[in-house]
């Protein structure tokens, strides 16, 4: 069953001179499938992420998003997170005097209640977080440090990885976790979205290097230029772009 | 269920709801008619049975209030009171004075249950392992009805009290005490309060003494257009501590109310006060329509040497706002801080901040204001540092930080400095920031919609003076804060 269904997206950067970012962009992405993206800078990919998560700063002009079978555009950012779509920050936002844990707390509580469950009971967060973060090699210290506020640029991406293991989504975008990241990170964080993986779920990999789908095996890659998807390919195809370039495809 | 438990779930519940505190209680009240003249200040002091030195006291702050001038130095704009509008006295009918809590009008308790908080709560508490029993005295518009602890304090020696009862009862700590931190004359509405205050709380700490528990009082104004006049006294004396909290609400009304408060705090050597606020009286409607002024005056006197005063405020409600809580340090090594959160919204006005005065030696100040503007709100900070020239080695840190949100609300900074001293050091640092698009979408894209967002990252601005607060405030002051910057965003 499709999880995501992009059909000749267009959004453009919404103020009166905002420029046409996405022109046409078709994609389909099943249960079960991981998806990446590669291309250029400047080529859309992350507002691509963004717009699927609901930012503001972009307005569509044409074409639809269809989510779980659902108008995604309809739905507004928390909506969507609640209803299963967790974005990968490339830079991770700070937030100071709100310690990790409390913010993890809130968001989470948020896709409870949203789900007409019950809020979960401060203990056994605490415990699940911690469980969680171990996994991750995330010390307790690191918790109750403010979101992301003097967090190195490693630390930040294994805080969204998990934040996004904790809220457990069904489609995930990860814009560029990989940038920035050691190979002993790298690893870790992986590793992490290997562990939410599964068969029910979807995953959307913005990277800009092979070495990231060394350690998450993609079921499709797809090159991004201008606006749209120019081609799609398997594993191999991301390779070949390592040793070619993007030179190949006229950019 | 653990009392804290149920408090918690408490205000939870009133997080769930706007202003839900608009209620108007029924009980039978005793109101002098509207208007001021010396006859109503003899029959306030009549009602209350005083002796004839308060009277006289009374009498002196009336003849000087007729002489003074509303002051007009305010950044508020608002419509002024006419005081000869306002009924002065207003009592709750009782027969007897109740002995215990069982004793206190059910409906009145009932109310103290609506804003979260119930009494017996409070009893409930003291039964509760581990837990610091706050006491409270409950001030339903101008009489104190229901007075707990007070057994327990009397044995650690500690007097917290009606102060109408304090003028009988202990006339000597009275009259040594009283006025003598906000002088009669010191301002219009300190001039008007001590010649028709009604009630408030006393408190001594003896020497030595730690206080055995927090001191609580939850005020309210309930009585349509009835002045609240409240007169609060705290001494604490000799090497003793105490940490007193003060919540208010009030009822929902069209016109506006006035409440001109004074508090004083005494701090003998060695001793030190702690005193908490959460202020969330009514603001007025959305369109600015209503709500309570709010003109208080606030003081502290580190009398003695290495004496300390904190004054700790959240300030969501009101619609016009006046207040400064200020420290003298007089003793030598003495210190004063100030920690204010202040959230304007709406139509909301405050003109509000803090004084130091360094007379002592060593002396030492400390004051972080938080500002929050948010709707169509105004608001400034408003401070005092003077070092005087016998203040040698006094050292001062300001931080005046101020958050807006939306495009029509404002935030002023009017710092003042005075220093007549070559050896002291003063610091001062401001900021003025909005909350950024990227924190609000970072938050939305975790699942939180923009209230509880906007809640969430004022929190975190504020959160060096929430930290200051006693737990049994935190929780409600943090729902607070999301309560009155509801409808701010989107």
């Amino acid at each position: 069953m499709d999880l995501l269904n992009i059909e000749n997206l267009h959004a453009r950067v919404d103020n009166p001179d905002g420029q046409e970012i996405l022109k046409g962009l078709n994609l389909t992405i099943k249960k079960g499938e991981i998806h990446a993206i590669m291309g250029p800078n400047g080529t859309g990919k992350s507002t691509l992420t963004k717009i699927l998560a609901g930012s503001d700063e972009y307005e569509i002009t044409q074409g639809s998003v269809n989510y779980n079978g659902e108008d995604l555009l309809e739905k507004e950012a928390h909506e969507r997170a609640n209803e299963g779509i967790f974005l990968a920050f490339q830079y991770p936002v700070e937030i100071p005097g709100i310690a990790t844990s409390t913010f993890l707390r809130h968001a989470l509580n948020a896709k409870l209640r949203h789900n007409e469950k019950e809020e979960i009971d401060n203990l056994e967060f605490i415990k699940l977080l911690r469980q969680k973060a171990k996994t991750l090699k995330i010390s307790d210290e690191m918790l109750k440090r403010p979101v992301n506020v003097g967090f190195s640029g490693g630390e930040k991406k294994r805080m969204e990885t998990l934040q996004m293991s904790i809220l457990d989504p069904h489609l995930g975008l990860l814009d560029e976790t990989d940038s920035g990241l050691d190979i002993d990170a790298l690893r870790t964080v992986a590793e992490g979205v290997n562990y939410i993986h599964s068969k029910e779920k979807g995953f959307l990999i913005i990277t800009h290097y092979q070495r990231l789908l060394d350690y998450i095996k993609p079921d499709f890659v797809h090159i991004m230029v201008g606006g749209k998807i120019i081609k799609t390919g398997d594993y191999k195809l991301a390779i070949e772009l390592e040793e070619k370039g993007y030179q190949a495809y006229g950019v | 269920m653990p009392a804290t438990e149920e408090t918690i779930e408490q205000v939870n519940k009133l997080g769930k709801e706007k202003y839900k505190y608009g209620f108007v209680s029924d009980i039978e009240s005793e109101t002098f008619p509207i208007g001021l003249d010396e006859d109503v200040v003899r029959r306030i002091s009549a009602k209350k049975q005083e002796p004839e030195w308060m009277l006289e006291h009374r009498l002196k702050a009336f003849k000087l209030w007729k002489e003074m001038e509303e002051p007009e130095w305010l950044k508020p704009i608002y419509e002024k009171v006419n005081y000869q509008d306002l009924a002065y006295y207003s009592s709750p009918v009782q027969k007897e004075k109740p002995k215990s809590l069982d004793e206190v009008d059910p409906k009145l308790l009932e109310v103290y249950e609506k804003l979260g908080i119930p009494l017996r709560e409070q009893e409930i508490l003291a039964g509760v392992e581990g837990a610091k029993p706050i006491a409270i005295d409950a001030v339903f518009d101008s009489v104190s009805v229901g007075t707990t602890y007070k057994e327990t304090l009397k044995e650690a020696g500690v007097i917290f009290c009606p102060i109408s009862e304090a003028i009988k009862d202990y006339p000597d700590l009275v009259k040594k005490y009283f006025s003598s931190v906000v002088p009669i004359s010191d301002n219009f509405f300190s001039a008007l309060n001590s010649a028709v205050f009604t009630d408030g709380s006393f408190v001594y700490i003896p020497e030595g003494v730690d206080c055995p528990m927090e001191l609580s009082t939850y005020f309210r104004i309930n009585a349509e257009n009835t002045g609240q006049f409240e007169r609060t006294l705290i001494i604490a004396d000799k090497g003793s501590y105490v940490s007193y909290l003060e919540g208010c609400t009030a009822p929902q009304r069209d016109e506006n109310q006035l409440h001109a408060a004074v508090v004083e705090l005494v701090a003998l050597e060695d001793a030190e006060i702690k005193y908490s606020t959460v202020q969330n009286w009514y603001s007025g409607d959305e369109e600015g329509k209503g709500g309570v002024y709010n003109f208080v005056t606030k003081r502290g006197d580190c009398r003695g040497n290495n004496s300390k005063i904190s004054w700790t405020q959240v300030e969501t409600g009101s619609a016009v706002t006046w207040k400064y809580p200020s420290c003298i340090l007089r003793g030598d090594n003495s210190t004063g801080e100030f920690y204010s959160v202040a959230i304007t919204n709406n139509h909301q006005q405050a003109d509000t901040g803090t004084k130091m005065i360094h007379i002592g030696k060593n002396t030492n100040s400390r004051i972080v204001s938080k500002g929050i503007s948010a709707g169509f709100s105004d608001q400034t900070y408003r401070g005092l540092v003077k070092i005087q020239k016998s203040a040698s080695g006094a050292r001062n840190h300001t931080q005046c930080d101020s958050l807006l949100i939306g495009n029509e609300c404002g935030a002023h900074t009017v710092p003042y400095i005075e220093n007549k001293s070559t050896s002291s050091v003063l610091e001062h640092e401001a900021t003025t920031s909005k909350i950024a698009d990227e924190q609000m979408f970072y938050c939305t894209t975790r699942g939180m919609d923009e209230e509880e967002a906007v809640g969430l990252l004022v929190n975190g601005f504020c959160k060096e003076v929430m930290q200051e607060l006693p737990m049994e405030f935190a929780v409600e002051a943090q729902k607070l804060i999301g309560i009155s910057l509801e409808g701010s965003v989107g």
